[in-house]
């Protein structure tokens, strides 16, 4: 229970990574497939992205390292990567496991 | 001297002296050390939670580098209590794209395993087309809700009729065949979800229905582990005490019930566990000082034992947060930043 108001959004700005406006997503991959904690999960995520781990809250700059690697972005350009296209994309540079970029090579034969 | 601006649990505003302010944060950690069997909060931890609790901003964050993963339960059903008619898909884009969150749970308005069994087949085409239009990593998530397991709503006896008549035998017999049912229920569903592609399963509100509720997420879990290897699973808990509703189970020879959060961390883990979500309740007659200085005790010691990712609840009603279905903002800002900030936490 709880407006969204209240919880999902108050401890986003209170404490959160920013999910896609930050690499939250990608810190969160990494405790989820590699069962890291977060200061791990952090220092992993930001050496494959070649950031500092403070980069990875910080909009402007995971903007740009997003774009340029093409693993999805909050604003989606023409052209880029998106949804599963992102998520191919995470999973190669990032070395993730993902489970339905798994499932989609083997009903797609990719 | 001036006042300081709180709430108690309930979320109605109090105006409290510094000393009030400081007693009640002392009273707080020493009621959960006490419980728990864990140390109270150091002088420099209460000193940092009363700046925190103290400040005259109406919003209070944690500091910069301290930032944590964010974890919901009962994710796409929030978008449909407050009333906004969109669909599953778009609420999990809602998330994603308008509310920053770094995971998003898919989950049905009936949020129990028991009743998505007969429907799982409606379930899994949501995911897997959710899947190809989201980014952020979504877990399917469900509660073991053993209540609905025994009469009226399941075929089993019920245990809570059975025990004031004395029949504590025939109750524990109830609650171990609930368990199971529950088990065959999860990993069937836990199953077909993974089967879609889910990232994660989320078992939410584990223990609520007392010691075989929590020992049928555990063996579902292990479950699910061994036929999955590399399945994200995360255990959300219901309460910070396991209730003995049966009083002699066990999991791996360890008695369930009066658990608190740093042992149950550790079964969570034996079971397979990926991510573990400690809780401790909100006690509406007290302080948020009380109730955030007591929070923050029983979840300091659960990250200093934990081996796996721990994301404390801080829904309503939990961790601090106001019983009411409009948490204000100041209270929970305060809470999320003090949590965040003096326990090694993984998330939220």
């Amino acid at each position: 229970m709880g407006d969204p108001v209240a919880m999902a959004i108050t401890h986003a700005h209170a404490s959160g990574m920013g999910g896609m406006r930050g690499a939250g997503d990608l810190v969160a991959r990494a405790q989820m497939s590699r069962g890291m904690r977060t200061w791990e999960a952090k220092a992993y995520v930001a050496e494959k992205l070649k950031v500092s781990v403070a980069d990875l809250t910080d909009p402007v700059i995971m903007t740009e390292v997003r774009e340029d690697l093409q693993i999805g972005q909050m604003t989606p350009m023409p052209g880029c990567a998106k949804g599963i296209e992102a998520k191919f994309n995470i999973a190669r540079e990032l070395d993730f496991n993902i489970n339905c970029v798994n499932r989609f090579r083997k009903r797609t034969s990719l | 001297m001036s006042k300081i601006f709180t709430r108690y649990g309930d979320g109605t505003p109090v105006e409290l002296s510094e000393k009030e302010l400081m007693e009640d944060m002392q009273a707080g950690t020493e009621d959960a050390a006490d419980r728990a069997k864990v140390p109270v909060l150091t002088d420099d931890d209460l000193k940092y939670m009363f700046d925190i609790l103290a400040s005259p901003h109406s919003f209070v964050s944690c500091e910069r580098g301290k930032e944590i993963i964010l974890t919901y339960d009962a994710g796409t059903l929030k978008i449909r209590r407050v009333g906004v008619n969109v669909d599953r898909i778009q609420a999990l884009q809602i998330y994603e794209k308008i509310m920053g969150a770094d995971t998003m749970e898919l989950c049905h308005v009936d949020y129990s395993y028991k009743p998505i069994k007969p429907i799982i087949t409606m379930e899994q085409p949501i995911m897997e087309q959710a899947l190809l239009a989201t980014h952020i990593p979504l877990f399917y998530g469900a509660m073991p809700n053993l209540g609905l397991y025994s009469q009226p709503d399941g075929p089993f006896p019920n245990p809570a009729e059975l025990l004031p008549n004395g029949k504590i035998k025939e109750a524990r017999e109830s609650l171990e065949k609930t368990v199971e049912e529950a088990v065959r229920d999860i990993v069937f569903t836990g199953s077909a979800m993974y089967e879609s592609g889910a990232d994660g399963i989320n078992l939410d509100s584990v223990g609520a229905a007392g010691d075989a509720d929590f020992l049928a997420s555990l063996m579902a879990c292990r479950k699910l582990k061994e036929k999955y290897p590399d399945i994200c699973i995360q255990i959300g808990m219901a309460g910070e005490f396991i209730l003995g509703m049966h009083g002699q189970l066990e999991f791996d020879g360890v008695r369930l019930a009066g658990l608190y959060p740093q042992d149950q961390v550790v079964l969570a883990k034996q079971a397979g566990a990926t991510i573990f979500g400690p809780v401790v309740n909100t006690n509406t007659t007290e302080s948020t000082p009380w109730n955030l200085a007591r929070a923050v005790t029983f979840m300091k010691a659960c990250g200093e034992v934990a081996e796996i990712p721990i994301h404390p609840n801080m829904g309503m009603g939990v961790g601090a947060v106001p019983v009411n279905d409009h948490p204000p903002i100041d209270t929970v800002s305060r809470a999320s930043a003090a949590m965040t900030s003096l326990c090694k936490l993984d998330g939220l």
